[in-house]
């Protein structure tokens, strides 16, 4: 076991500024207004570093950079951007540890999940969309023997990105890795509640970019947020967050008429059929353990498998091995490579989803584990800590409803295939699901059955660069960490071309 | 004099019991944002992250639709003032799980993301549910052949303040 030091303590793999500007133009530049906020750790709930409030005025200073870096970066060739995105990738990796610890002081999870997701993933991501943007071909036509079609792929120019605070580095990866890699320029705002762990890493990678490539403007949704998103001059909005800014987001972007891609989250069921446990081998072990992944980041993942799905003659056997498990999830320091559950990344989070525990409560659903607030004393006392939650429903209940966003399952039973995929799809979402059964057949038609975007067959929570995410119904639009990517930052550019000397003859 | 908790109109055809209710610290923050803003609206969000959370619009920001239910019409003016309606929507489809509840929008510390007007002041709106003792919780319920007989306990029929 190691526990990392505290950030700016001796020892420590970071030390934080006290105070952080926007970056801009390859510099810091400090806040057109002079405001700044506070950021704090979720780990004792206490301020660490002070953070630019930028305003309208810093979005277009921001604006201004990155249409100044747009052309050339756009004309760049696939090869001199991959190989920028491979050496961002080269350094990251070099400073997992530092931007790790990071990244758990601003978001508040265990350090075990930076150290071996979130920062590696990042590394991987940059790598992909670099050879994926080397892979793509453009395609042409022979239309006839004398008129070829060609179709070329040209960056859209300047984009925005908004980020949200759940794996703040991985989730500004997933979205500028294949904005980069298609030749856009990008004015990105991070979350509010964590918006110094991405501006660590734009530390590190920045000297790599031409200045004015990337450009990371903080603040608030409404004073920096909106002024972007509403923008006429941007040619794209990426988001991740919740529907109803989903949507704002989206009428926005209509005024402009401009695309959008929008990542609204989802209450994603995870379906055990009896088949599971027809051996306790290690199958059954990792079906175990596919249930517990509800805790998983703390639950804060827009598809945590919130809706567990269990057939009827395993439910009480399965759910009692599993609430066993659950009971022994390790909760405490973050900086701790043995916790393996840490904070919520937020007071007013933990609040509400203690609102949630109450109302699933109020509407009779049974609790089986856990339930309140997790005070683990010392230095963490103030901390944002919720016990690992499982209730027992129905799925009408709002407990199985609506996304709460922290540790708190909602489990339930069902018949047969049909009332599995019945339940499973009774939802406004469609982002994740997860199906398990030794039965192949089973597996596959539970998985094309369900109205979501990733299915997880005989697993659960695996993001690996290359496969296809993003939601069906009310999760969203787009997909992302696929090479289908590139092309919600592409522009299509038709050249049709005559090679007849003979006119047309009409006029 | 002290904040009232105030209590939503009724908005929805048909219906008789308010849905939606403030609590005197949420009434103070409406207030002072409208001050600041001019009129306001809510639109409860859902899905990732800050989802669950009402969000605070200037009043018309937010385009709604047939695609929306308006929950109700709070007056936050204080007595013998002029009249400041705040409404109070949800997506439609959103609303078909909610139905069975009583909100009640409350205020907390924290910081929220999305673009609600209270972010910059360091707090958040954030709602608290009762079962409506008018409503039946969970009605067009298809699975309640699913449920295990010994999950769900008799809902607590708690009465809206």
């Amino acid at each position: 076991m190691t526990v990392y030091s505290v950030p700016g303590t001796p020892g420590s793999k970071v030390t934080f500024k006290s105070r952080y500007e926007n970056w801009i133009g390859g510099e810091w530049v400090a806040p057109v207004k002079g405001q700044y906020f506070e950021d704090i750790t979720p780990v004792t709930g206490k301020p660490f570093a002070e953070v630019a409030r930028g305003t309208a005025e810093d979005i277009d200073l921001a604006l201004d950079a990155a249409h100044k870096a747009a052309p050339a970066w756009g004309k760049t060739s696939p090869a001199e951007r991959a190989s920028v995105l491979n050496k961002i990738a080269d350094l990251i990796d070099a400073n997992v540890e530092m931007l790790a610890v990071a990244e758990t002081w601003d978001n508040g999870k265990a350090v075990r999940e930076t150290i071996n997701a979130d920062i590696p993933l990042a590394a991987d991501h940059f790598r992909y969309f670099a050879s994926a943007i080397r892979a793509q071909d453009g395609d042409h036509a022979q239309l006839d023997g004398d008129t070829v079609s060609y179709q070329f792929h040209e960056p859209l120019g300047v984009v925005g990105q908004i980020i949200p605070w759940n794996f703040p580095i991985l989730m500004a990866v997933w979205k500028l890795a294949p904005a980069l890699a298609a030749g856009n320029a990008i004015v990105l705002k991070p979350a509010e509640q964590t918006p110094v762990s991405i501006l660590v890493l734009m530390e590190l990678i920045g000297d790599i970019l031409p200045p004015g490539v990337v450009n990371v403007v903080n603040g608030f949704g409404l004073e920096a947020g909106k002024p972007l998103a509403s923008s006429n001059r941007i040619r794209k909005i990426a988001f991740t967050g919740e529907t109803t800014t989903g949507r704002l987001i989206l009428q926005y972007a209509s005024a402009n008429i401009i695309p959008s891609t929008v990542e609204l989250g989802g209450k994603s069921p995870n379906i055990f059929f009896s088949d599971v446990a027809e051996e306790k081998d290690a199958f059954y072990d990792k079906a175990q353990e596919g249930f517990v992944l509800f805790a998983f980041n703390q639950g804060e993942v827009c598809t945590a498998p919130s809706r567990a799905l269990l057939q009827k003659p395993i439910y009480d056997s399965f759910l009692g091995d599993a609430v066993t498990r659950a009971r022994k999830i390790i909760q405490g320091n973050p900086l701790d490579t043995d916790t393996q559950m840490g904070a919520q990344a937020s007071n007013d989070q933990l609040e509400k989803i203690l609102s949630y525990i109450d109302i699933g409560t109020k509407e009779g659903a049974k609790l089986a584990l856990g339930g309140e607030r997790a005070d683990l004393g010392g230095d963490l006392t103030d901390g944002y800590y919720v016990q690992p939650t499982i209730f027992e429903g129905h799925n009408k209940m709002r407990l199985f409803q609506e996304e709460i966003f922290g540790p708190v399952l909602a489990v339930t039973s069902f018949t047969d295939y049909d009332d599995a995929i019945s339940i499973a799809n009774d939802t406004i979402y469609g982002l994740g699901a997860g199906v398990w059964s030794r039965n192949g057949n089973v597996a596959y038609r539970a998985g094309r059955d369900i109205q979501a975007g990733r299915v997880w067959v005989n697993n659960y929570h695996a993001y690996p660069a290359g496969a296809a995410f993003g939601g069906y119904k009310s999760s969203g639009i787009g997909r992302e960490n696929n090479k289908l990517a590139l092309g919600h930052y592409q522009q299509t550019k038709n050249l049709l071309v005559s090679y007849s000397e003979n006119k047309l003859g009409f006029f | 004099m002290s904040t009232p908790t105030i209590t939503a109109s009724v908005t929805i055809a048909g219906e008789t019991v308010p849905r939606v209710e403030l609590t005197p610290v949420a009434v103070d923050l409406l207030r002072s944002l409208w001050e600041e803003h001019g009129p306001l609206m809510f639109h409860q969000s859902g899905g990732c992250c800050d989802g669950s959370s009402p969000m605070l619009f200037m009043a018309g920001e937010f385009i709604t639709s047939d695609q929306d239910v308006r929950l109700g019409q709070f007056d936050i003016a204080p007595a013998n003032e002029p009249s400041q309606p705040l409404d109070f929507w949800m997506s439609a489809e959103q609303f078909n799980y909610w139905s069975h509840t009583f909100l009640t929008v409350d205020v907390v510390p924290g910081r929220g993301s999305g673009f609600s007007a209270e972010a910059p002041r360091g707090v958040r709106f954030l709602i608290r549910s009762e079962l409506m003792t008018t409503m039946t919780p969970f009605a067009g319920s298809a699975e309640t052949d699913t449920v295990q007989e010994d999950a769900v306990a008799t809902p607590s029929k708690a009465v809206p303040a």
